[in-house]
């Protein structure tokens, strides 16, 4: 039986209620989760039954904010961080009940972590050019295929996957999306190192993998539809959450400049001021953004957060290295790892430095970002497209 | 968190504001309006002080004010910002209005937000927040009521009434018509500056002490960021509208990307100008402790997005954009004015220095 949704004192009272019941300290860090999310204090604007009481998403902090008092375990959410932002709300927009049911909860908990299979050598930006091809066999789907730069698909249970399932129509309608078990014969992860030396992204080969056809999402045909869904809430999920003033990169620095007097020059510290400047007013937009989600007005300011964040994110970890000179050549460690999270604060400045320049490039390119700025915020023409009525595999690949 | 929003109040303020400008200050007759001898608009300035009430906006309403705060004031200078307004605004409502609040002063006061009188802070109109005219070596001196000396750079010196002239570790009330004014040929012609000289003129005691100066600076700068704000939304605006209709090479030139993707960035910074410059107004609003900061950042980021603004516009509209029959230099001339006013980016970064604790080398 559905109630009314709670409103933050209702929300403050369940809490309170399921504390007394799950001592954080006397229970099993996985059973808390388990029934934290079924007492539907997981996020609290998912639906009941499925983690949620239909509250205002805007709660969610305030909710989140009394386990943390409480000591309670968490979700490790840096850990799961496509799972959580990505393959979560695509599952809610076009799952089916058994789907949800399924996935939803190990999702949650972090017993389940996520990958998300898009990319391809040959479909980066241009994602609905991946070939990939799934063809229909009786129940199932017959999956062959790379991707490429897939994070986390060494810790990844299942995976978000659009695959191709015909090619004799234009690019975006012959699209398929699914879920994949990773363990499933045919799934082969291969490191890929990049810059920073670690491999926390990877190779994935799809050799006749076999998908039951429950494990489609959407219809046939409308994969990009719902990839659409996925991207969304890829650019939202950054810049969600409030940070301090000096928290982040530029935090790093300005303590850095405070500590070590003797590194400072006057251009440094020029540079310095203009990023700390600038931080501070991308900082206040996430904060304004915030507000409109709150009273339920959201803005098309997130598009800008990323694509800022990713700028000062840049410039400010190339301030550390010219600030700390000498110590700015040396490295941490090159041996290439298999991190499961992105570490940002705990390597050294080079680390900072180079895995920065992934910011304009992951989840969409900056390039990308400013035609979508362009197009659906200040409604300029669209780019000249020479693929739109043509079919897929008559495209020059 | 402050409220960085605009509420339903300041809306409806926003949109009677822009109704009375778009009707009195189309951007033709603002442009016609620099070629005349009169300081301001006063035309204009009667609709917007008198009629809607505007010049008393933070002023308590026992002195006849409308007893709102600076959030809605900012709002106001946005306005005034997009329409580059001929009104001394910026000037008597916002920083003449703040220097008597702190000053406790009364009569004065209730005649500038009657929108009656206007006054003006006799300060070279470059000065930043955190400086202290007063004790200038070069500053006017004050004997026996009288003030003697000279200030340069006053913006509408012209226009005010009543100069209010930091001198002798004080704030002092002086008749314009006791001062040797003479106008200045003013880069921003929307916004003239006067050379002010006092020859013995007599002066009324306002505030003792800097606090009356100081708050004077920092409310103007702390606005000033929302008139920033202004012009750069109106600056992207015309300049988006325009690429849209412009064909060049048979397609229109916003289809190209070397100008969307710099339309794209400009529209981001203007974001976030607005947040920044919406955080200043509420700091000078509750009169909270980070005023000074927000003001900085605000001024920091503000004026450089304006000029940016102003300046893409001219580029993208071609060989348009760089005659005197279009409205882009007016925004030019004022963003560019406005980066300098009230200490330029590189002074507020100065202060912000010292404020966030990270000294120069
Ligand atoms: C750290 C990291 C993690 C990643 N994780 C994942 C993941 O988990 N799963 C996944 O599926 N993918 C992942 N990716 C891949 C990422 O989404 C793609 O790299 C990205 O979308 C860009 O595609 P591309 O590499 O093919 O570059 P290309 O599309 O080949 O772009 C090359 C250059 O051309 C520019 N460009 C391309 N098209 C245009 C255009 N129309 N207009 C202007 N400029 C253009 C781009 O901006 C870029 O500068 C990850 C990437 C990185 C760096």
């Amino acid at each position: 039986m559905s109630t009314a949704p709670p409103d933050a004192e209702e929300l403050g009272r369940r809490v309170d209620a399921f504390l007394a019941e799950h001592d954080p300290a006397a229970t099993e860090p996985l059973e808390f989760l388990r029934a934290r999310f079924d007492a539907g204090l997981a996020w609290v604007h998912y639906p009941q039954g499925h983690g949620g009481l239909d509250a205002p998403r805007a709660l969610q902090p305030g909710v989140d904010r009394r386990f943390r008092e409480a000591g309670a375990p968490t979700n490790q959410p840096e850990r799961n961080g496509i799972g959580l932002g990505m393959a979560a709300p695509t599952i809610l927009a076009f799952g089916t009940e058994e789907q949800k049911r399924r996935f939803l909860r190990p999702l949650w908990t972090g017993e389940e972590i996520w990958c998300q299979l898009f990319s391809e050598p040959g479909a980066g930006s241009d994602l609905a050019a991946l070939g990939t091809r799934a063809v229909r066999d009786g129940d199932h789907w017959i999956v062959n295929g790379q991707k490429v730069w897939t994070s986390m698909a060494h810790e990844a249970r299942y995976a978000i996957l659009v695959t191709r399932t015909d090619p004799d129509v234009p690019k975006h309608r012959g699209m398929t999306y699914f879920v994949c078990d990773m363990t499933a014969p045919g799934v082969e992860v291969r490191p890929l190192r990049q810059i920073t030396g670690e491999a926390e992204f990877n190779e994935v080969f799809l050799t006749d993998v076999r998908i039951p056809d429950e494990h489609r999402l959407g219809e046939i045909g409308d994969g990009w539809r719902v990839s659409t869904t996925t991207l969304m809430n890829e650019r939202v999920a950054i810049g969600g959450a409030a940070a301090p003033r000096e928290g982040g990169m530029i935090g790093v620095v300005a303590r850095l400049w405070r500590d070590r007097p003797e590194l400072r020059t006057a251009g440094l510290h020029d540079a310095l001021l203009r990023l700390w400047v600038e931080t501070e007013a991308a900082r206040l937009t996430g904060e304004r953004l915030r507000q409109q989600l709150a009273v339920g007005k959201p803005g098309p300011e997130g598009s800008a957060a990323k694509l800022a964040f990713a700028d000062i994110n840049q410039r400010t970890s190339g301030l550390e290295l010219e600030l700390l000179g000498d110590d700015g050549l040396r490295y941490d460690d090159w041996t290439m790892r298999r991190p499961s999270e992105v570490d940002f604060t705990r390597r050294s400045p080079g680390y900072r430095y180079l895995r920065a320049k992934g910011n304009s490039i992951e989840g969409g390119t900056s390039e990308i970002l400013r035609n979508i700025i362009a197009e659906r915020v200040l409604g300029l023409p669209g780019e000249i497209r020479v693929d739109k009525d043509v079919p897929w595999k008559d495209l020059p690949k | 968190m402050t409220d960085l929003l605009y509420t339903e109040i300041e809306n409806d303020l926003r949109a009677s504001v822009r109704e009375v400008l778009e009707d009195k200050a189309p951007w033709t007759a603002v442009l016609a309006g620099t070629e005349k001898d009169e300081p301001y608009d006063a035309g204009l300035w009667k609709a917007v002080a008198g009629q809607l009430g505007c010049a008393g906006l933070p002023v308590p309403e026992d002195l006849g004010g409308a007893g709102a705060g600076w959030r809605e004031t900012a709002v106001v200078m946005e306005e005034l910002g997009r329409a580059v307004a001929p009104v001394p605004f910026l000037t008597s409502s916002v920083m003449a209005t703040a220097a008597l609040l702190a000053a406790g002063e009364r009569e004065l006061l209730a005649r500038l937000a009657a929108g009656e009188r206007t006054a003006v802070l006799a300060v070279p109109f470059g000065t930043a927040p955190g400086a202290d005219p007063a004790a200038d070596p070069d500053a006017p001196t004050v004997s026996g009521g009288a003030l003697t000396g000279e200030v340069a750079s006053v913006a509408d010196g012209l226009a005010a009434d009543v100069l209010l002239v930091p001198a002798g570790g004080g704030l002092y009330a002086v008749d314009a018509a006791d001062a040797r004014r003479t106008a200045v040929t003013s880069l921003d012609m929307t916004r003239r500056l006067a050379d002010v000289a006092f020859g013995g003129a007599p002066a009324r005691l306002v505030a003792q002490g800097p606090d009356a100066v100081r708050a004077a600076l920092v409310t103007g700068a702390a606005l000033l960021a929302s008139e920033q704000l202004g012009i750069a939304e109106r600056c992207l605006d015309d300049t988006v509208a325009y690429v849209k209709t412009r064909y060049q090479f048979g397609r229109q030139i916003g289809s190209y990307q070397a100008l969307k993707h710099r339309l794209a960035d400009l529209w981001t910074a203007v974001t976030q100008a607005r947040a920044a410059a919406r955080y200043a107004a509420s700091c000078a609003t509750a009169g909270d402790a980070d005023l000074p900061v927000a003001a900085a950042v605000a001024q920091a980021h503000c004026s450089a997005v304006a000029v940016k603004a102003a300046e893409e516009c001219v580029q993208m509209h071609g060989g348009i954009g760089f005659t005197w029959e279009h409205p882009a230099h007016l925004y030019l001339k004022r963003a560019k004015a406005d980066s300098i006013a009230l200490g330029s980016p590189d002074r507020h970064r100065a202060a912000l220095a010292v404020l966030a604790g990270l000294p120069p080398a």
